[in-house]
C-alpha cells in the first residue's frame, strides 16, 4: 500500500523540441511536447498518465528516465534534486528508476541471449559476483513467470507476452523503486494482456514498486491505477484518485475520454457522434485553455485565459474555468 | 447512393466450407479451416479473435486479395448467389468496389501517398463507372461529404500525409463507399486510432450502415468495439470458428471457454488491482498453426479440458437456438 511521503516529485517539467527552418536552421518555434507538468508519486503507488496521442504522456515518462532531455522543471527523487540529469547522478538515479517499453519486439536486442539481456543492468552497475548475477537472472526469470532453463534462448524464440516478461525481468534486476511502464500491454493480445497486468499487480504487492504507467486504454488504467492524471497537449488538466476520476470526471476533456470508451455492454451502447473533432497539434497550441476548440462549455474566457491546475475539495486538481 | 431496406432476409454474402492454406518451407498448413457464415443487407457481423486466429486471412480472401503464399484450398464465397472464387480476373475487378469493398486498418499504408485524396476516390469511381473526370470528382466530394469530412472540397485536394489519423480513416471509408458497394469489410478499422477518434469512426460506420443498408463484416480483436456495433459475432481460434451467436446471446451467455476467457481478460468497469480483483488470464499462448494439437486446439489452455478434448476435435453444434459452439462440454446446455 502506498505510504505518504512522495518518492518522486516532478515540478513544472518541460520538454520543448525546437522547430528549425531555412538554410541557417534558425529556430522558428517549438513543439511543446511537455509544457509544465507537475505531479508526485509515492512508494508502492501507481499513477497513470492518460490522453490522446501527442499529449506528451510518453515524453513525460522518457524525460523522467533521462531518455529525452527536459528543457525545464525540477525533479526530486527521494528528497534529492536531480539537477540537469548529469551523467553521474543519472547513473545512481537510473538504478532506482527503470522502464518497460511498449513494444517487446524492438526493445530487446535480437542477438543477445535472454540471460545476457536480463543480466545487463547488473553488469553495467557492477553488482555482485559473476555467480551471484547468474543466480539473480534465474530468480528474476522465475519471478516473472519464465522458465529459468530458457535463459540461453534468444528473444525471437519467445511469444510477445513472454518477451514482455523478459523486459519486466530486466527492469526489475536492479530492484528499482519506480518502473515507468510505457503502454506495457498495448502491443499484446487480450488474453496475454491480462497475464501481464496480473503480473504487474503481483510485483507491486510483493516488492512495493511504484509504477508510472502511460496508457491510452482506459480499462487498463482503471484496473491498475491508484491515481490518474489526464493530459491534454502537454499539460495535466485533471489529476486525482482513480475512483473520483472514473466515477465523476470533472474536466470536459476527461468526460469526453470516458464517453468515448466502448461500453462492453451491447444493451447500453453509447451512441457515438460521427462528427469530426480533431486533436489540435502541439506545434500550434490554441490560445487560453488548449481544449476550448473541442469543449462544449467553452466561453470567451476560455479562449483568452489559460486555466491553472487548482486543488479541489475531493483530492483532485483540475484546470477548468467552469468546473 | 440508394437507400435500401435494412436487414433483409436474403444473405448478400455466403461463405461455405472455406479453407485457406499457406505454403511454408516445410509444406502447406491450414490457416483457416471450415469457415462458414452469411451476412444480410443491413447487418453487422463481427469476427473476433487474437493475432494468428485467421480473421484477417478470412477478410482478405473475401476480396480475393490473399498474399502470394496463401490460397483458398476449398470452399465457396457467394456474393448475391454468384461464386466469387471462380470468377475471371476482370469480373473480380469489376465487383471489387461495386459489390464488395474493404476498409483497412492503417489508412496511411492503404492510401496512395502521392495522389490527392479526391483523385484517389475519383480514380476508383472511373474504374467502375463510365463518367467524365468532372463527374468522378463530384462523386468524390459527395463521398467525402457522406463521411462527414470537414471541409471536403479542400480535403479532396490534399495528400494523405496532410490529414490526421481520424481524417485519413474517413477518407479511406469514403474511398470504400464511393461505388455504393453492397458489402463492406472493415479490418480493425479503429485499432490505430485514439479512443476519442475511434468513437467518431464507430459512430460514422453505424450511421452510414443505417442510411445505406450495407452488409458489414468487421474484423477486430477488441470486444469493446464488438459490444458497440455487432449484430452477430463469430469468435475464431487457431483458424476455426469456435462460437457464433447474436451479440446479446454472446455477451449474456458465452459458451466456449475461450470466449469466456477473452471476456474475463478485459478489465471490467470498476475492477481494480488495488482491491485484489484479478483478471481471468488464459494461460499459455496460441499454438502455432503448423503444429496444432490433435484434438481441440484450445485444449492445452482450457481449464475444463478432458481426455476427449485432447484426442478429438469438437464439431461446431447448435447448443441453443441460433447459438453455435465447438466444445465437448455444454452438450446438454
Amino acid at each position: 500500500m502506498p505510504d505518504t511521503a512522495p518518492l518522486l516529485s516532478v515540478d513544472d517539467l518541460e520538454v520543448h523540441f525546437p522547430i528549425r527552418a531555412g538554410v541557417l536552421r534558425r529556430q522558428v518555434g517549438a513543439v511543446k511536447a511537455v509544457d509544465g507538468v507537475s505531479f508526485t508519486l509515492k512508494r508502492g503507488e501507481t499513477l497513470s498518465l492518460v490522453g490522446e496521442s501527442g499529449c506528451g504522456k510518453s515524453t513525460t515518462g522518457l524525460a523522467l528516465m533521462g531518455l529525452v532531455q527536459p528543457t525545464g522543471g525540477k525533479v526530486r527523487f527521494d528528497g534529492r534534486e536531480i539537477a540537469g540529469f548529469r551523467r553521474k547522478e543519472l547513473r545512481d538515479y537510473r538504478k532506482r528508476m527503470q522502464i518497460v517499453f511498449q513494444d517487446p519486439f524492438s526493445s530487446l536486442n535480437p542477438r543477445q541471449k535472454v540471460r545476457d539481456i536480463i543480466r545487463a543492468p547488473l553488469d553495467i552497475h557492477g553488482i555482485g559476483t559473476k555467480e551471484e548475477r547468474e543466480a539473480a537472472v534465474a530468480d528474476l526469470m522465475a519471478r516473472v513467470g519464465l522458465r529459468p532453463d530458457q535463459a540461453d534462448n534468444y528473444p525471437h524464440q519467445f511469444s510477445g507476452g513472454q518477451r514482455q516478461r523478459i523486459g519486466i525481468a530486466r527492469a526489475l534486476a536492479l530492484k528499482p523503486d519506480i518502473i515507468v511502464a510505457d503502454e506495457p500491454v498495448s502491443a499484446l493480445d487480450v488474453s496475454v494482456q491480462a497475464q501481464i497486468l496480473n503480473l504487474l499487480a503481483d510485483l507491486q504487492r510483493d516488492l512495493g514498486v511504484a509504477y508510472l504507467a502511460v496508457s491510452h486504454d482506459l480499462g487498463v488504467v482503471e484496473y491498475i491505477s491508484h491515481r490518474v492524471a489526464v493530459m491534454y497537449l502537454g499539460r495535466i488538466v485533471e489529476i486525482g484518485p482513480k475512483e473520483r476520476i472514473f466515477s465523476a470526471p470533472q474536466h470536459p476533456y476527461t468526460e469526453l475520454l470516458m464517453r468515448s470508451a466502448p461500453s462492453h455492454d451491447p444493451r447500453h451502447r453509447h451512441s457515438f457522434s460521427a462528427t469530426s473533432d480533431d486533436i489540435p497539434s502541439a506545434t500550434k497550441r490554441p490560445s487560453g485553455c488548449a481544449f476550448h476548440t473541442r469543449c462544449p462549455l467553452a466561453t470567451d474566457l476560455c479562449r483568452r485565459v489559460d486555466p491553472q491546475l487548482t486543488a479541489r475539495d475531493d483530492g483532485r486538481e483540475l484546470a477548468c474555468h467552469h468546473r | 447512393m440508394s437507400i435500401s431496406p435494412s436487414a433483409s432476409q436474403v444473405p448478400i454474402l455466403a461463405v461455405e466450407g472455406l479453407d485457406i492454406e499457406i505454403r511454408g518451407p516445410n509444406g502447406s498448413f491450414p490457416v483457416v479451416s471450415e469457415m462458414a457464415f452469411t451476412v444480410r443487407a443491413g447487418e453487422t457481423l463481427c469476427i473476433v479473435g487474437e493475432s494468428g486466429c485467421g480473421k484477417s486471412m478470412t477478410a482478405l480472401s473475401l476480396l480475393r486479395l490473399l498474399p502470394e503464399a496463401a490460397h483458398v484450398s476449398a470452399g465457396r464465397i457467394l456474393i448475391e448467389g454468384a461464386d466469387f472464387l471462380t470468377m475471371g480476373e476482370r469480373q473480380v475487378e469489376d465487383w471489387r468496389g461495386e459489390k464488395i469493398a474493404m476498409i483497412f486498418q492503417e489508412p496511411l499504408t492503404a492510401l496512395n501517398p502521392v495522389l490527392r485524396i479526391g483523385e484517389q476516390i475519383a480514380e476508383a469511381v472511373r474504374q467502375h463507372r463510365r463518367c467524365s473526370h468532372r463527374q468522378a470528382h463530384r462523386r468524390a466530394i459527395e463521398a467525402l461529404t457522406l463521411v462527414q469530412m470537414p471541409d471536403p472540397e479542400r480535403r479532396a485536394g490534399q495528400f494523405p500525409h496532410e490529414l490526421s489519423g481520424g481524417m485519413r480513416q474517413r477518407a479511406m471509408i469514403a474511398l470504400a463507399l464511393a461505388c455504393d458497394p453492397k458489402i463492406i469489410i472493415a479490418d480493425e478499422p479503429t485499432t490505430a486510432l485514439d479512443v476519442t477518434i475511434q468513437a467518431q469512426i464507430l459512430g460514422l460506420i453505424s450511421d452510414l450502415q443505417k442510411r445505406l443498408g450495407t452488409a458489414q463484416i468487421l474484423i477486430t480483436h477488441d470486444l469493446g468495439v464488438v459490444s458497440e456495433v455487432a449484430d452477430r459475432v463469430i469468435v475464431m481460434y487457431a483458424g476455426r470458428k469456435v462460437e457464433e451467436a447474436s451479440i446479446y446471446d454472446l455477451f449474456d451467455n458465452p459458451i466456449h471457454p475461450y470466449t469466456i476467457g477473452l471476456m474475463g481478460a478485459v478489465p471490467r468497469k470498476g475492477a481494480s488491482a488495488e482491491d485484489g480483483d484479478r483478471l481471468a488470464d488464459i494461460p499459455g499462448t496460441v499454438p502455432p498453426l503448423w503444429n496444432l494439437p490433435k484434438g481441440c486446439a484450445f485444449a492445452p489452455r482450457c481449464p475444463g479440458a478432458s481426455e476427449r478434448c485432447r484426442q478429438e476435435r469438437p464439431p461446431l453444434t447448435e447448443k441453443r437456438p441460433g447459438h453455435w459452439a465447438a466444445c465437448w462440454e455444454h452438450d446438454d446446455a
